[in-house]
């Protein structure tokens, strides 16, 4: 009981000593139309913490918060706080771009850039202007964190679009890597890929746990029950109004999640009854 | 095979051609139809090629190589060449690609990655159409009253007739094109990579100037090299403004002459080697016309 209790604090408290991300009472805004309403959750440190939940309910919009990407979004506003190590990444005086460099991201559908798989690699390098000697170096290490080294280390100049959809994948995880971020952040990144080249990138993200803090987004719950450490349940509920909003249903240990969740919702969801 | 369905025989009996049907024979007729009108659209161009080709060719055999190594003989003299006037449009359009380009594709940056689709885009696009539409002779006039005419009674004009008011006068015409095409080159780069630029850390201008000005630079140098081609044969724009010369080009800041204005000049004089040397210059001018084209298309291509 007592175990239960300092978890639940973990997960969910103000000022746990190692919390990487924190969400605090997250109400997300499209115009005056309410995407998400009053998220808050910890994100602790090396830990792979997924965002499940049917299509529409948010777990995006909130993954694109902890690296203020939804800034892109006109129309996009927040209200209450994500901090990063206890900063508000909203604060007005707040670089977005110093964020980005901390806190990487993989998309869904593998996007490399139209360069060489090299280029690729350092590009994040050379927007911060690390010194040119390492990027050989950087090259190859993050190349074989993202295990793919063995199958391109003979065609580094090659364009990036020459590898298959899997291995694209992976490419935008070495780039990730290669900006040495702190957490990752990745939003569906099998979705668009095959079992195996899944496998892959699931393994690599139990690999990457040791040095990064990992919150991923999935539609599939093998997925999360396999990698996660924490999950997160997102649920699109319908509101007065008769729009939608994505709600945080539930967070606890995976086990918890999909063996005996406290809510109703939860259990029917993972249970595959709805979504 | 006795057991066959008795239906069957009926089923392969339908599905057999029947050319001699209403539909057949309207479809057979509308493929003609559009084969003949493809036709006719086709016999102007290898006409114009071809009467060009067969005018102008007799006399750059005469006098090669000197046609393009001489200037132009004084009226009713024969020999000569267009040295000049060939030099004189390289300069012209190198000078209005010169301006047009860093212009039109800094314009087009703004529109596509940083107006955020506001009203203020959407009137420049409008306005940006708009001035494709403008004939020639107008940006000529244009060109001619605001540097060529003097601006004040007895005064100088701020340029005079030179190679740098013609310039200018084309880089107008070319701007159009070269806004559109890299409005729409940059806009079909995929909004992704924009993304993940941001998401390693790059600030907006690395984005734009390390990522996605160089996804769209095919498309971009096809719009350039198609702008250039157009402003190559622009003639009306530089009678206003470039004027003419018989002598090499000394500056560009004086008249200076090009092939276009040396065609208009010498088809309609009276003396046979004149109006020789203007289809001469025509069939160079189309020539040109044609490498920059194809060049665009190899650009294109190669990626």
């Amino acid at each position: 009981m007592q175990d239960s209790l300092n978890l639940q604090s973990k997960l969910t408290a103000p000022n746990q000593p190692d919390t990487v991300l924190r969400a605090e009472n997250v109400d997300i805004y499209y115009g005056k139309y309410r995407a998400v309403q009053g998220a808050t959750l910890n994100v602790p440190k090396n830990s792979v913490v997924a965002f499940i939940g049917p299509s529409g309910c948010g777990k995006s919009t909130v993954l694109r918060c902890f690296n203020r990407l939804n800034d892109l979004v006109e129309s996009f506003s927040l209200t209450g706080k994500i901090t990063y190590h206890g900063t508000n990444l909203y604060d007005r005086d707040i670089d977005a771009v110093e964020v980005r460099k901390r806190i990487g991201m993989v998309f869904q559908r593998p996007n490399p850039f139209p360069k060489s798989i090299y280029d690729n690699i350092v590009y994040g390098a050379r927007v911060q202007n690390y010194s040119k000697g390492q990027f050989d170096e950087l090259v190859e290490s993050s190349l074989r964190r993202s295990a793919l080294w063995d199958e391109v280390k003979d065609k580094l100049q090659e364009s990036g679009f020459s590898l298959s959809g899997g291995q694209q994948q992976r490419l935008c995880i070495a780039r990730a890597i290669a900006a040495q971020p702190d957490v990752l952040l990745m939003d569906e990144p099998c979705s668009a890929l095959d079992p195996i080249s899944t496998l892959k990138v699931e393994e690599l993200i139990h690999e990457l746990k040791q040095n990064y803090t990992i919150v991923i987004v999935t539609h599939n719950m093998q997925q999360a029950a396999r990698v996660a450490d924490y999950t997160a349940f997102y649920n699109a509920q319908v509101t007065d109004g008769g729009g939608k909003v994505g709600l945080l249903v539930e967070y606890d240990q995976t086990g918890v999640i999909f063996g005996n969740p406290r809510e109703k919702t939860t259990q029917d969801y993972v249970a595959g009854r709805f979504g | 095979m006795s057991t066959m369905n008795p239906g069957v025989e009926n089923i392969a009996l339908s599905l057999k051609k029947k050319p001699s049907s209403p539909s057949s024979l309207f479809g057979l007729l509308m493929t003609g139809l559009s084969g003949l009108c493809l036709t006719l659209t086709i016999i102007p161009l290898f006409a114009l090629l071809g009467f060009v080709s067969y005018k102008g060719f007799s006399r750059i055999f005469e006098n090669f190589p000197t046609i393009f190594t001489k200037l132009p003989p004084p009226p009713g003299l024969s020999g000569g060449g267009l040295a000049n006037s060939i030099l004189g449009t390289l300069i012209v359009v190198s000078l209005a690609t010169l301006i047009a380009v860093p212009i039109g594709v800094l314009a087009a940056v703004y529109l596509s990655e940083f107006s955020g689709d506001s009203k203020l885009a959407n009137g420049i696009r409008f306005a940006t159409n708009v001035l494709a539409g403008v004939p020639s002779i107008i940006s000529g006039v244009f060109a001619f009253g605001l540097f060529v005419a003097p601006l004040v009674k007895d005064g100088k004009g701020l340029l005079g007739y030179s190679a740098v008011a013609g310039a200018i006068a084309i880089a107008v015409l070319m701007l159009p094109t070269i806004i559109r095409t890299t409005d729409d080159a940059l806009d079909i780069v995929p909004q992704d990579v924009r993304w993940a630029a941001l998401g390693v850390g790059a600030y907006n201008f690395q984005t734009v100037l390390k990522i996605v000005l160089p996804a769209a630079l095919p498309s971009i140098l096809t719009g350039v090299t198609l702008a250039v081609a157009r402003a190559a044969g622009e003639t009306a724009s530089l009678i206003f403004t470039v004027l003419f010369s018989n002598f090499w080009p000394r500056s560009i800041f004086e008249p200076i002459a090009t092939l276009s204005v040396l065609v208009f000049n010498f088809a309609v004089v009276p003396f046979a080697p004149q109006q020789e040397l203007a289809w001469a210059g025509a069939l160079i001018l189309v020539f040109l016309v044609l490498m920059t084209s194809i060049a665009a298309r190899l650009i294109t291509r190669k990626s």
